[in-house]
């Protein structure tokens, strides 16, 4: 059944028994206005909803009824009791209506024009006759037991199925079997019980704790079902609280259908993830600024059809809603991909209102221009129509939201529409967590951002390496980051086991360890807020009670990422800004520090490393009058970095190992100084072959070296051809670099930045494309080929297709270079098409690409 | 911290002033006697389960559960820059209500209700150390000993304290 329909059921039928009392009163009090009143305006609720609904025949009765209840209560008519038994009578008609209305959904047939013309009569002052005559009502032939239906609106205790009740004598007043399914609970009293219900899960924690100490004790059997019945109990409560997002939107196509109408537009109404479940609570706060915000995107976002049109946008516009779990929080989206906020009206507005001065509005970014949507009062809707442009919108979505802990983001992008990101706490929502330990205090981690577990025993392969006191893990051909629990929580500086416990842990793309001493098993747990004495400390989204009846704190995943310097993740942050900033951290590079051969410190993107390992020299040996050493099942070749860079003679040695695909190089190095992040800025090119050139890195002048050198000394295949390439003609362009493999990206990007170029990299098309979005443009764009998702073909496809990179120059860059790739390549819109391992190739027909742009 | 402070006209004036007496859970920490405003407090319990907090306020004393409900524990010897309590010796808890949330205030002993006269309040003598100022509400005169009117709302604001 249609949920409006079963609202509309339950709530008509509970205003109708008001009805009947109040009339009875009536007959008894005929002269009481505020009796009268109430009966007009219930009857008149009646009639409105039934329009609303389309319902004709019920709406054709509650208006007659109105009109006598209207003469009545203006005093020109008495109350008789033939007017109200007559009103009564119609009232029945109406349930009679209801009912036939809940078992099939429609409208039952019938005529009730007998009834009405009555009611018109005595509305026209004609005396009601004596003896009415039933009106041809309980047309319902076949009164057809459907399943229960529930009005998802209200509070819901699920009763016994009142079956009993729904075949009755027809003249009795049958009670509606929708009503009868649902009561409406006060959440207090739920609240309540799901205090008493956590009580008695503590209490039954206890007792089996200590059936556990008694063998054989005769109170085994009725403890465990005791424990089976109160987990029951449990999660039926915890239920009552929970309910998908589906039912805040399911009238949200309605009013999308009907603004598009009235509105004269085509739009589209997507919602995702509708059975993501969250707190009743909750739920029905963000109900309304939901409907407000779809009511906003149809209004202004989403343009006029012709105008799409002409745009070069589908004629219909979309409106999508997706609601998921993130990182301990439910994050909704709305997003048009109408015409984008206007950051000129904007402006205008807020400099009309006097919110901020020319001044200031110059030195915005248009992020922060956006932000003035959500100030009290502001509307930048050029008429005022019905369905919004009323000045009170944004700002009371945005309180209402952060009345409950969330927030709302704004991200919006001319002609490309706008998406607001709603990211709400798990009040009370359930989630599953980890349970871990250090320094003899338990903690909570939420199991969504925990990737795997890692056991990490000194002497071991997976043993916790320091470089430069900061702890790294090698995890499968990666070095992960390690953040120390208990420094970072500042546990003191306990014991450090031979044997750690690493939680994996990813937030967004940034993913690190958390040390930790040992780790328990998972558990379901209820989420609730930290004290506000507390809320400042960013490392705890929460505290929860445990099973045994211990607080335990909840660990956040963002929070800790942000405490250890390698993401921002603030919660008011922009999206905009967060994102920007991310991508200026993708300018940074991070690199490895080391020491070797002649002259200062060198360096090499850390990302190009594979491994960082310490061989026993005694293991070295050689083949071909080149020292190898075996390395996992293969022979590795070693390379030093140049003739005055001799092996140790003894005992360990480091190596920094090279792998690609299935093969190794390592480098031989004397020590390995630290690892820092910054920005690549080559100062000098190197007149020496495997140095990339000179640049200042953590205050040093530190020697890049080529990697790619070294590998084509390791393995002369490893590029096709190698060399020096011409440097001349520098000018700082903007390159683009879209290719899967970290490995290309990294090589090629301090390549490219020697050469004098710009670079920036993603690793897909899909990111790529989201960097055009976002405004940012370049001078070429290199793009592998095979890739996995979008290939570079349907890349170069949808950049060439629209949007601002339509005449950006594009060089495809693969292993395969056949004439039938090149004819492909061009045919989707590649300038050029290179072979991934000729590096002069590239460096050549970048500039050649870019002085025939110049030139044309 | 987003809580208001209480204003020194409303300050623990539930206590004083509502009547010719007012009624408080005695306290005692360190020897000396407080008074938590009876409409207050909310339980009293004995020792409990603590589990600690890293990075709170040196005076949160951590988090316990009171039948299903998290109650942050605030050490009042750490607030008033008492010497911790002495080993063995266990101490007792006074859960209040402020703002909806419960506080549970941990102190040596907790003794009985005392009905008291408010013509026996005092004023915060000018001379007494700043940081117990902070949270009295006010001193009343017992026979052969003085009652220091904890403030509740004073107590949980650290933001305010004064510099040791």
């Amino acid at each position: 059944m249609d949920d409006l329909l079963s609202e509309f059921l339950t709530e008509t039928n509970e205003s109708l028994s008001v009805l009947d009392v109040e009339l009875v009163k009536l007959e008894q009090n005929p002269n009481d206005p505020e009796l009268l009143g109430n009966i007009f305006r219930l009857v008149h609720t009646v009639k409105g909803t039934c329009g609303f609904l389309g319902l004709p025949r019920l709406e054709a009765l509650a208006h007659a009824s109105e009109n006598v209840l209207g003469k009545v209560r203006d005093g020109e008519l008495p109350v008789t009791p033939a007017a109200v038994t007559l009103i009564l009578e119609s009232l029945d008609a109406i349930k009679s209506i209801l009912a036939a209305l809940e078992a099939t959904e429609a409208e039952p047939q019938g005529d009730d024009a007998r009834l009405i013309t009555r009611l018109t009569a005595l509305a026209n002052g004609a005396a009601p006759a004596a003896k009415p005559v039933k009106p041809k009502k309980r047309a319902t032939a076949a009164v057809t037991l459907g399943p229960a239906r529930e009005a998802p609106q209200s509070e819901i205790v699920h009763g016994a199925r009142a079956s009993e009740g729904a075949v009755q004598d027809g003249k009795e007043s049958k009670e509606s079997f929708v009503a009868a399914q649902s009561i409406r609970v006060n959440v207090d009293l739920l609240e309540n019980l799901m205090t008493m219900v956590s009580e008695l899960v503590l209490t039954r924690n206890q007792l089996l704790q200590i059936l556990r100490s008694q063998k054989d004790s005769e109170f085994g059997a009725p403890l465990q079902r005791l424990s089976h019945v109160t987990t029951e109990l449990q999660e039926g409560v915890m239920k009552t609280r929970m309910q998908p997002i589906g039912n805040a939107w399911a009238k949200l196509p309605r009013i999308v259908r009907d603004l598009s109408h009235e509105l004269g537009k085509k739009i589209d109404l997507c919602l995702l993830g509708a059975d993501t479940e969250l707190d009743r609570q909750v739920l029905e706060l963000i109900k309304d600024p939901l409907t407000h915000m779809v009511r906003n995107s149809a209004d202004h976002g989403i343009e006029q059809p012709g105008e799409r049109t002409a745009n070069g946008k589908p004629e219909a516009g979309t409106i999508t809603l997706n609601a998921f779990h993130e990182g301990g929080h439910i994050i909704i989206e709305i997003s048009d991909d109408g015409r984008g906020l206007d950051v000129d009206r904007i402006k205008q507005k807020a400099l009309a209102t006097g919110l901020a001065t020319e001044v200031e509005l110059a030195a915005m970014t248009d992020q922060q221009i956006h932000q003035f949507i959500f100030k009290p009062g502001f509307s930048t809707a050029a008429k005022v129509t019905s369905v919004s442009g009323r000045g009170v919108g944004m700002d009371v979505v945005r309180t209402n939201i952060e009345k409950i802990g969330g927030t709302v983001e704004l991200k919006s992008q001319r002609s490309k529409g706008s998406i607001f990101t709603i990211k709400i706490p798990l009040t009370l929502a359930i989630v599953s967590a980890l349970i871990v330990e250090c320094a003899g205090e338990r903690f909570a981690i939420p199991q969504i951002s925990v990737v795997e577990l890692v056991r990490a025993v000194a002497n071991s392969e997976n043993a916790i390496e320091h470089v430069n006191d900061t702890p790294v893990l090698r995890l499968r051909d990666r070095l992960l980051p390690l953040v120390s629990l208990q420094e970072l929580l500042r546990l003191g500086t306990g014991r450090q086991d031979a044997e750690t416990y690493i939680v994996v842990t990813q937030v967004g793309t940034y993913t690190f360890g958390i040390m930790v001493d040992r780790v328990f098993d998972t558990e379901e747990i209820v989420v609730k807020p930290v004290a506000p004495i507390l809320r400042e400390i960013s490392m705890f989204s929460g505290n929860t009670i445990l099973g045994d009846g211990s607080v335990i704190m909840i660990l956040d995943p963002n929070g800790i990422a942000a405490a250890t310097g390698e993401i921002t993740v603030t919660e008011h942050a922009m999206r905009g800004e967060v994102q920007t900033r991310a991508e200026a951290r993708q300018n940074l590079t991070t690199l490895l520090l080391f020491r070797a051969g002649q002259g200062g410190q060198k360096a090499v993107p850390l990302a190009l490393i594979a491994r960082l390992e310490e061989i026993d020299v005694a293991q070295v040996e050689h083949s071909n009058g080149k020292p190898v050493v075996q390395y996992r099942g293969r022979l590795m070749p070693l390379i030093s970095i140049d003739s005055s860079c001799a092996m140790k003679s003894e005992g360990r040695q480091p190596i920094l190992v090279f792998t690609d695909q299935d093969r190794s190089m390592g480098l031989v190095v004397d020590e390995i100084v630290d690892i820092i992040e910054d920005h690549l800025a080559i100062e000098l090119n190197g007149d020496q072959p495997g140095l990339i050139g000179s640049a200042i890195i953590a205050g040093k002048a530190t020697e890049l070296i080529d990697a790619g050198f070294y590998l084509t000394r390791a393995f002369t295949d490893w590029f096709r051809a190698s060399g020096e390439a011409d440097w001349s003609g520098k000018r700082t362009k903007r390159v683009l670099l879209v290719d899967d493999s970290p490995f290309f990206r990294n090589l090629l990007t301090p390549l490219l930045s020697v050469a004098g170029y710009d670079v920036t990299t993603v690793e897909s098309g899909d990111r790529a494309l989201t960097l055009c979005e976002a405004g940012e443009d370049f001078d070429v764009i290199i793009s592998d080929i095979e890739m996995p998702g979008m290939n570079g073909f349907e890349f170069a496809d949808k950049v060439r297709r629209a949007g601002r990179w339509q005449d950006t120059p594009m060089v495809a860059l693969s292993s395969y270079a056949t004439p039938r790739d090149l004819d492909r390549g061009r045919a989707a819109g590649f300038s050029d098409y290179v072979a991934k391992f000729d590096r002069d190739a590239l460096l050549n027909t970048l500039s050649e690409t870019l002085s025939e742009r110049g030139a044309a | 911290m987003s809580r208001k402070k209480s204003t020194p006209e409303t300050r623990g004036g539930k206590a004083i002033g509502a009547g010719d007496r007012s009624d408080f859970v005695s306290v005692t920490i360190a020897d000396q006697l407080f008074g938590i405003p009876v409409l207050q407090v909310q339980d009293v319990l004995g020792a409990q389960r603590i589990t600690r907090v890293p990075l709170a306020p040196p005076e949160v004393a951590g988090s316990l559960n009171l039948r299903g409900r998290i109650v942050t524990a605030i050490d009042i010897r750490t607030r008033l820059r008492l010497p911790p309590r002495p080993e063995g010796q266990h101490g007792m808890s006074v859960v209040c209500d402020y703002e909806g949330e419960l506080y549970s205030m941990l102190v040596d002993v907790v003794g009985e209700v005392l009905s008291l006269e408010n013509n026996t309040a005092e004023r915060n003598p000018a001379t007494l150390d700043p940081v117990w100022r902070e949270v009295s509400a006010g001193i009343y005169r017992l026979d052969g000993k003085l009652l220091v009117v904890l403030d509740v709302a004073r107590v949980l604001d650290f933001s305010a304290r004064v510099a040791a």
